[in-house]
């Protein structure tokens, strides 16, 4: 009897702690909607999600944050068009091309990719890729070209990895069928095995989507972060991310809220994105 | 082969129309290959190039002074931000171990796999790890440091962080246990051992390289944090005297060298010590999980 009382409220501790996620994100909804959506309340939903100017210490301030909307689409955008390219054919170089003994080495190389601090990647952004474009391009050089390239490294890990699984989990009959109508190595690769695993690239993608329109440290150090409407791919641009981290320093009442109401959007944004990846990855998984 | 070849000498017969097709077909079957290797080639180059230039650049800077006790504008010390970084890990494996290890038990070991609680869980873990770490910091900053009015503290700053890496140690655990074979189980109930009694002495101990493995992945992302950090736990450069007092960690002292621009060498050799740290965790992720799969070999 004593020891089922002792089952029953070991079973209940670890529910609870199973919880304790559950609980995690109801506390961050409700912060965070609380906190934000007041201020757009307040600042008019238009006047805030639409407006294109934000200069809060103007009299009367204006908090419109379609700029910082727009930069992070942009930037986000160039990331996809520079990393996931890369990301999938490197993908695709490990599950079929990459011999067993490289691929014990590479496979780490490529997770240290992913382990290796934000902060790193934009210093080395700040040192290394702002200059290189403001001797070959011009201009100061953080821009939202500079983001736009560090971002794509950045992405390549998330890419690879889920792209790579998506890759191996097609049936090798599919790759066999493929050589047996007298397909190359390559060709049964692309035109049989890829569009196999295409729901689950598709998923790396938009998981790939979601780091880099969530990145804050390294997008801050190199695109400038003028809060403009973005004018250019060599011109800088500010982020969500980082509209959020350079003015809560110093920001108070409305201010402060506007700034809450940003990191709203932006939460906004990556629980979208995560949508579409648990959809995809249901249907992955399906097919 | 013999079969193969019969086969060929069978298709003879339309080899003029399959030569035109067959000039093209391996045209493209190289460019492709080209155009993989060219892919992998630029990733790795990419990640060679990024850890030699902070090596060779940052290496020579590595000086004495960079680690003495104090922080003035002089030495530009990044001790302090070290001792910080490593109470800050601790801590925040202190708060995000015991929920996470026994979410998994819970979600591997009691739960009905096809409940909706347990949907419920994993949908809410899923999010946890979508969410950027910026989105952390502010829900810190609201929640932890005004809500609860700990202020800019190390207490709020490993609080944040615990949430962030609750889904990682989640996750890990959960494959670790799950690797674990039922016949450990089985032969733990067939002794008389009960529910609780088999998993903390059976199953758990028999999935420790896992969990490690995961741990050590978690601290990683703890010691390279950032944007979490900055408006949780503070950027004094001060070593951390008690919970609720403000310190800055390695990381974002990194990221306020490098943006005040005035200690460009330093920050070359703060990026050395932190990429060390983070290659060495890797590193070690990498051993502790090897070790487990050759166990179960």
């Amino acid at each position: 009897m004593k020891s089922a009382i002792k089952e029953k409220a070991f079973e209940i501790l670890f529910l609870l702690a199973a919880l304790s996620s559950t609980a995690a994100v109801l506390l961050i909804c409700v912060f965070l909607f609380a906190n934000g959506v007041p201020a757009m309340a307040e600042i008019g939903w238009f006047d805030f999600l639409l407006g294109r100017n934000w200069s809060p210490q103007d009299v009367p301030a204006s908090y419109g944050i379609l700029p910082m909307i727009l930069g992070s689409i942009y930037v986000t955008a160039g990331a996809v068009i520079i990393g996931v390219p890369i990301g999938i054919l490197t993908a695709v170089y490990l599950a079929r091309f990459c011999p067993p003994r490289l691929y014990r080495r590479l496979k780490p190389a490529v997770d240290l990719l992913a382990g290796i601090p934000s902060v790193i990647y934009g210093f080395f952004g700040l040192m290394v890729i702002v200059p290189l474009l403001r001797e070959l391009l011009g201009g100061t050089g953080n821009s939202m070209l500079a983001a736009s390239i560090l971002l794509g490294m950045m992405i390549l890990p998330t890419v690879i990895g889920i792209s790579e699984a998506a890759i191996r989990a097609v049936p090798e009959s599919y790759y066999e069928g493929a050589l047996a109508l007298g397909a190359s190595h390559e060709r049964a690769v692309f035109f049989a095995q890829l569009p196999a695993a295409r729901s689950g690239i598709m998923a790396a993608v938009v998981l790939g989507v979601g780091r880099a329109i969530g990145e804050t440290m390294a997008v801050i150090m190199v695109a400038g972060n003028q809060a403009r409407m973005p004018d250019g791919i060599l011109y800088g641009v500010r982020t969500l991310t980082a509209n959020i981290v350079t003015e809560m320093g110093y920001a108070a009442d409305l201010h402060r809220e506007a700034l809450i109401a940003t990191g709203v959007v932006l939460f906004v944004f990556i629980l979208l994105i995560n949508l579409c990846f648990s959809i995809l990855n249901r249907r992955g998984e399906r097919a | 082969m013999n079969a193969k070849t019969s086969f060929m000498n069978g298709a003879a017969s339309g080899r003029g129309r399959r030569s035109s097709q067959g000039r093209r077909r391996p045209d493209i079957s190289l460019l492709l290959r080209m155009v993989v290797y060219l892919c992998a080639g630029i990733t790795l180059l990419a990640l060679l190039l990024l850890i030699a230039y902070i090596l060779v650049k940052g290496v020579p800077h590595l000086t004495v002074s960079l680690f003495a006790l104090e922080y003035t504008s002089e030495n530009v010390s990044l001790l302090p931000a070290l001792i910080n970084t490593l109470m800050m890990t601790g801590l925040a494996l202190l708060l995000s171990i015991p929920p996470g290890v026994g979410a998994s038990i819970y979600l591997t070991e009691y739960a009905d796999r096809n409940s909706k609680k347990v949907a419920l869980i994993r949908l809410t873990a899923e999010t946890l790890s979508g969410i950027p770490s910026i989105i952390y910091g502010l829900f810190g900053m609201l929640f932890f440091v005004t809500y609860w009015q700990w202020g800019y503290s190390l207490l709020a700053g490993a609080a944040t962080l615990a949430i962030m890496v609750l889904p990682l140690i989640m996750r890990s655990t959960e494959e670790a246990l799950k690797a674990t074979p039922d016949s450990y189980r089985e032969a733990s109930f067939g002794l008389g051992a009960g529910k609780f009694r088999t998993v903390s002495r059976i199953v758990l101990p028999s999935a420790i390289p896992g969990i490690l493995a995961g741990i050590i992945l978690a601290i990683g992302r703890i010691v390279g944090e950032t944007a979490a950090l900055i408006y949780t736990a503070g950027s004094v450069a001060v070593i951390c005297r008690d919970l609720l007092s403000s310190g800055r960690t390695l990381s974002l002292h990194m990221y306020l060298l490098s943006s005040e621009g005035l200690y460009t060498d330093q920050a070359y050799a703060t990026a050395v010590v932190l990429l060390g740290l983070v290659l060495l965790l890797n590193l070690l992720s990498g051993r502790v999980a090897g070790k487990l799969t050759k166990g179960n070999e």
